[in-house]
């Protein structure tokens, strides 16, 4: 089983990123749509695949591994599978960079304000949680600090978009918080491209540290890993990761949460291996659950995070309840 | 020729003095008691000589890099973390880490661990599942896997039943014998006095005794260290030492 | 005038025999009249009846447009509604201005008209336009409710005339779309859509209403007139939409400068301004 995860990962993550190329208002068959994105041609089809759909589903690869990704480091160095990006707050702090650079005319001046200013607030909300819940985050200082970062970090969304001049910045407050990838441009895939690269640069090594945490700090220590480097590695990466998905596409919550959580047990719960497991299993529930939004209600644009929470948020009910059973 | 050596060790923890100019060699096949007290500092000791933590002196290991060090002494630490519930033989090869080694020698270091503590029947178990003194066992087998010329482990064999506890002690001393160096904490002084090569006393925020056990476990020093009388005896069947009562 | 005499003279009102005696009641320094054929002060809280009241009302009649009307990105008669007071759709401080008549949207601010209806004040509540032929009858119910039926006529035959003269030119019909912020649309049924259909157009967006627009049905309808909203200022998501690089290609290529500004959104005659604009854009293609 542990052996043909990551081949079977990438399969479906491939078939996924068809579908979700052959999906869309304009019917299409995988086929013509493999042609017009490749060969191009003449007449509205290359255009609708490359400039309209080839971001999209892009963007749910990238978005979807960086989620996995920085959820299964996150529960790694945390030793916490309550531990996700949008779920304590983080996603929601990265949102409220996006706005601030937005809503400033900062990202008006200089395009890469808004992924970095994205990136400011995810980085902030990591910091403040690591410093809340100290060296092994118990569940509970966990949660309550995420419930404090995502209140105060939603409210002054909130504030700020409210007190735009734009009659329509209010209403993006839903955006901001359930996320999409609807129309969504290539050049949203560059802005956020090398803040993930950068990102997936960073927890390349970390795999050796999570497994070594796995036997608690001092254990790790003695086994040689440094851990203020680790511990460096894991915020930096997950503020660019997450502040580069939040900043195009809003935050989506719970795929951190879910898909570590279910490919664990297929990974022998080893947290370096689960990373990369994580990454492409992130890639696939994001390309699928964006394919579903454009499935069960073509006309509206349903939010991606609607959909990931009414999966991801059972999950966590019974994530908090197995914890509590296993600590009591 | 020594395995580590400390000079005048020393740590301070809020304002606190714990203790002071504790110097120690640890030499090859020598397995070392170290006893004192609640609170007398065994686990900010061997922390300190690993330098896992600010210490006034000097630590032949704590002069180490982090890597360096993985390669020269193996540490189970006393709070048993298993954060994951990983199987046995892969949390039992955790152990091989700081080693850049090739896989077969990794298997053979992994199997041995696991047969030197009786662990090839729970192998492919979930560790998180076992009970406390298996998960005991595990983490020193862990250790093990290792191959650190130096060992330290703290309380080892605390929650162990009778058997366990008799059986990880051989084992430890097998090791000693076999030419490593190992330094354990532990409370049962009858065992110590069994199996240790050499007892080390912390107490009144100094090293007060560091010597063979007889000497170490002398009625004087009991009573100053620990406030209790013992029963000492030589048998045909070894030392035998019997805490009796307060002081 | 001391309070408990405000009160009997309140009590003797039947209209208000159902309300409670509330704080805002108590502090009432004047009694409303009852509404007459011929309103003499006239309150609109609505940024389309605003502009209905100032071409309607006789001189001295109105006495309060809403904020919204003196915006020139909303509204066509931004200019003109300066020399009015502004109102804000609130009902302490539109009680306070004394009106005989209060002239609402029927889907805007419903909270502040019900609160206003139950203190006694005439409310006039009028549909949006949803089509041209709507703004012949929203001339004749304002100017009916202002005691102003001539000035109505005269409005509405100007309206007729100038509207059958822009139509009457039209030889080919290219198709447009209109695309606003969250790639909204507006379909035949609409007041925006019959503006298209006036100038001479084919709404791609095809019958109905109001209809989220999808980016790719847009590229495959291929309009050859794209006509977007004036951004507003400070950024918004909703209005990125508009520079993402398909709907700059198509915009780049359809050569217009028509823009849905204050004379598309209310059915007044000023929608002309907004057909005759668009009919120059369609002879250009021509």
């Amino acid at each position: 089983m542990t052996r043909g995860l990551i081949p079977l990962l990438l399969l479906a993550t491939l078939l996924l990123a068809l579908l979700s190329l052959s999906t869309g208002p304009v019917a299409l068959s995988p086929l013509q749509g493999l042609k017009a994105l490749l060969l191009g041609g003449d007449g509205p089809l290359p255009v609708i695949l490359r400039a309209i759909r080839l971001p999209r589903t892009l963007l749910a690869v990238m978005i979807g591994g960086s989620l996995g990704l920085s959820g299964a480091a996150l529960q790694g160095y945390l030793r916490n599978p309550l531990a996700e990006p949008g779920v304590i707050g983080i996603s929601g702090a990265a949102a409220l960079g996006a706005v601030l650079a937005i809503q400033t005319g900062l990202a008006a001046l200089f395009a890469l304000a808004l992924p970095l200013a994205a990136l400011g607030g995810a980085l902030i909300a990591v910091l403040v949680l690591l410093g809340m819940s100290g060296r092994r985050a118990g569940s509970l200082t966990l949660i309550l600090s995420g419930i404090a970062i995502s209140a105060l970090t939603g409210a002054a969304t909130s504030l700020v978009l409210n007190l735009s001049p734009n009659p329509f910045a209010t209403s993006e407050i839903v955006f901001w918080m359930m996320g999409s990838l609807a129309d969504r441009s290539m050049s949203h895939v560059w802005l956020a491209a090398p803040f993930m690269a950068l990102g997936l640069i960073l927890f390349l090594p970390v795999g050796r540290g999570l497994e070594a945490l796995t036997l608690g700090e001092d254990a790790a220590a003695s086994l040689g890993i440094a851990l203020p480097a680790l511990r460096l590695r894991i915020v930096l990466g997950t503020a660019c990761m997450v502040g580069a998905g939040t900043a195009v596409a809003g935050s989506i919550g719970f795929v951190g949460l879910v898909v570590p959580h279910l490919l664990r047990p297929l990974v022998g719960a080893r947290p370096g291996r689960l990373l990369w497991a994580s990454m492409l299993g992130g890639a696939v529930m994001v390309l699928a659950a964006d394919v579903a939004v454009r499935l069960i209600l073509p006309d509206r644009d349903l939010k991606l995070g609607v959909l990931t929470a009414l999966i991801g948020a059972p999950f966590f009910l019974h994530l908090v309840w197995a914890t509590r059973r296993e600590r009591a | 020729m020594s395995l580590l050596s400390c000079r005048n060790l020393a740590v301070t923890l809020r304002d606190r003095v714990i203790f002071e100019e504790v110097s120690l060699d640890l030499a090859p096949g020598e397995l070392v008691g170290l006893i004192g007290p609640n609170g007398a500092g065994k686990t900010t000791l061997m922390r300190a000589i690993l330098g896992l933590l600010p210490h006034g002196g000097s630590s032949s290991l704590a002069a180490l890099s982090p890597g360096a060090r993985a390669l020269k002494a193996a540490w189970m630490p006393q709070a048993r973390d298993i954060a994951w519930p990983v199987r046995v033989e892969d949390l039992v090869a955790l152990g091989r880490l700081p080693h850049r080694a090739r896989p077969a020698q990794d298997h053979a270091a992994i199997e041995a661990a696991l047969d030197r503590m009786g662990l090839q029947r729970l192998r492919h178990r979930r560790a998180t599942r076992l009970s406390g003194g298996e998960q005991a066992r595990v983490l020193l087998a862990r250790a093990l896997a290792q191959e650190a010329p130096v060992l330290l482990a703290d309380e080892p064999i605390a929650g162990l039943d009778p058997e366990h506890q008799i059986a990880t002690m051989t084992a430890l001393r097998m090791l000693a014998d076999e030419g490593r160096g190992v330094i354990l904490s532990l409370h049962d002084l009858g065992l110590a006095a069994r199996h240790c090569t050499r007892l080390i006393l912390l107490a009144e925020g100094q090293l007060l005794a560091d010597g063979p056990p007889e000497e170490v476990l002398s009625p004087g020093l009991v009573a100053r260290a620990f406030r209790i009388t013992a029963y000492r005896a030589d048998t045909p069947n070894g030392p035998v030492f019997q805490p009796l009562t307060t002081l | 005038m001391p309070v408990s005499a405000a009160t009997a003279r309140l009590s003797r009102r039947p209209v208000l025999s159902r309300v409670r005696l509330s704080l805002l009641a108590l502090l009432l320094a004047t009694p409303v009249l009852a509404a007459d054929p011929a309103p003499r002060r006239v309150v609109s809280m609505n940024l389309c009846t605003d502009q209905l009241a100032m071409l309607l009302a006789a001189p001295g009649q109105l006495v309060s447009v809403s904020r919204l009307a003196a915006d020139p990105r909303s509204s066509a008669m931004a200019q003109q509604a300066r020399s009015y007071p502004q109102n804000h759709g609130q009902a302490e401080e539109i009680w306070q201005m004394r009106p005989d008549l209060v002239i609402a949207g029927s889907y805007t601010a419903r909270a502040t008209v019900t609160l206003l209806k139950r203190l006694g004040v005439p409310v006039l509540q009028v549909q949006p336009a949803r089509s041209l032929s709507d703004v012949d009858k929203l001339l004749r119910q304002v100017g009916d409710a202002l005691g102003r039926t001539a000035q109505a006529d005269t409005l509405i035959a100007d309206f007729d005339t100038r509207l059958a003269a822009l139509r009457a030119e039209v030889r080919r019909r290219p198709r447009a779309a209109i695309y606003q912020a969250n790639g909204y649309s507006s379909g035949d049924a609409t007041l925006a859509g019959e503006i298209l259909e006036a100038a001479g157009f084919d709404n791609v967006a095809g019958p109905g209403g109001g209809t989220f627009l999808p980016l790719e049905k847009l590229v495959m309808a291929d309009p050859e007139v794209l006509i977007t909203s004036v951004p507003y200022p400070g950024a918004s998501r909703a209005e990125e939409i508009l520079h993402h690089p398909v709907v700059r290609d198509i915009r780049a290529r359809s050569h217009t400068t028509t823009v849905l500004d204050h004379d598309w959104i209310c059915g007044t005659p000023h929608v002309l301004e907004a057909i005759a604009a668009l009919a120059e854009t369609r002879k250009a293609l021509e």
